[in-house]
């Protein structure tokens, strides 16, 4: 046998001394991390202009452990500081990766104006259906007859079907995998990080400490094991039609892949015609320069 | 390719950071050649960690790594066995 060299691919990724990290045995978040980092691997970009902005929670974490430029903000908040980010220094890749109840609950506002106006960030969604850090609240995720801490007789509150808000709110890119579905995963995050414009991606992850445990299912490799039975992969599917039930049905998939101008672009435009050549236009994404002005 | 011919043995191998493992079970659960099981020792925080067990079905696919939420293994394709020195 030859001598190989053993270096684990996603570890330059990654802040090496904060390993072992805190989440729990079987949690899905740790999985969607690498497959951001083989993404991030994968996409050539320049580690000195990616920057990942997350929220409070669990996956609120993830600033804390990629060996990137991170900021790790106020409850909900990821959406706003990553747009001011973006807008103060428009060659940066920005990234928010938080959890569905940081993006959808306390953040959702932010959530669908940033959607609505098309501001050009990646934002990575991991949904466990509860709030893993506080000890298994109800989520606007937690599917109905699911039970939580805050719901001892099973949720009835209708849950968000976050691609279908993305989509009608005006993302470019909307997908959703599971953690079963790594390849795709890390996919669909390559083809994200590639992409101008609101990009969504909602991973499925499960919580085996709450999640599963309050509601009997078993780890999660359990979890896995139902995503993996029960999902369908339909490209180009409705994202009406994707909304999540109880341990029901899943259709994961690449939902919208489109063209909108984004903010910048936009403001750029409508400024340049209503001020003629007195306007000069407001940054360039990703490193393209200013030489021609 | 003809299907007369046998798969070449030990084509991949793995390799586990056994002290950051959690003990998942992904690894072992999605391995597409059911290579690996699970440890008799424990690790120094209590946790059983992957071994590979068949070391000739390995192809060293990468997908134990890609799946693991722990970053505590991979897996490498070996080429083929290099003239020594």
């Amino acid at each position: 046998m030859s001598e190989v060299l053993a270096e684990n691919p996603v570890l330059s990724y990654l802040r090496q001394d904060r390993l072992p990290h805190i989440w729990c045995p079987g949690c899905g978040i740790g999985t969607t991390v690498n497959c951001f980092a083989r993404a991030l691997k994968e996409s050539g970009l320049d580690m000195n202009k990616v920057v990942v902005v997350s929220g409070i929670g669990c996956t609120g974490r993830v600033a804390g452990y990629m060996n990137l430029d991170s900021f790790h903000t106020t409850h909900g908040r990821p959406i706003p500081f990553a747009t001011g980010l973006k807008l103060a220094n428009p060659e940066l890749k920005v990234v928010v990766y938080s959890g569905d109840g940081d993006l959808s609950a306390i953040g959702g506002n932010h959530f669908v104006h940033a959607a609505r106006r098309n501001m050009d960030i990646m934002v990575v969604c991991v949904t466990n259906f509860t709030y893993g850090m506080t000890g298994g609240q109800v989520a606007p995720t937690t599917p109905i007859g699911a039970t939580q801490t805050t719901m001892p007789y099973g949720n009835f509150e209708n849950p968000f079907n976050l691609p279908f808000l993305a989509d009608a709110c005006g993302a470019v890119y909307v997908a959703r995998w599971t953690v079963f579905h790594v390849r795709q995963l890390a996919r669909a995050m390559k083809e994200g990080l590639a992409k101008k414009g609101f990009v969504f991606i909602e991973a499925l992850a499960p919580c085996p400490t709450l999640y599963s445990r309050r509601n009997k299912l078993g780890d999660g490799v359990d979890q896995l094991k139902y995503y993996k039975e029960k999902s369908a992969i339909k490209n180009g599917a409705d994202t009406k039609e994707a909304a999540l039930s109880f341990q029901g049905d899943i259709i994961v998939g690449k939902f919208v892949d489109r063209e909108r101008p984004t903010w910048l672009d936009a403001m750029n435009r409508h400024y340049s015609n209503v001020f003629q050549g007195k306007y000069r236009p407001y940054g360039q994404p990703y490193g393209v320069s200013n030489a021609k002005d | 390719m003809s299907d007369s011919e046998p798969a070449k043995k030990g084509k991949g191998a793995v390799f586990v950071q056994a002290e950051i493992c959690k003990g998942c079970s992904y690894c072992i659960e999605f391995c597409p050649t059911h290579s690996l099981e699970f440890s008799q020792e424990f690790n120094s925080k209590g946790y059983h960690y992957p071994v590979l067990a068949k070391p000739e079905a390995c192809s060293g696919c990468d997908l134990c790594g890609l799946y693991c939420p722990d970053f505590a293994i991979f897996g490498v394709r070996i080429k083929e066995p290099v003239k020594k020195p």
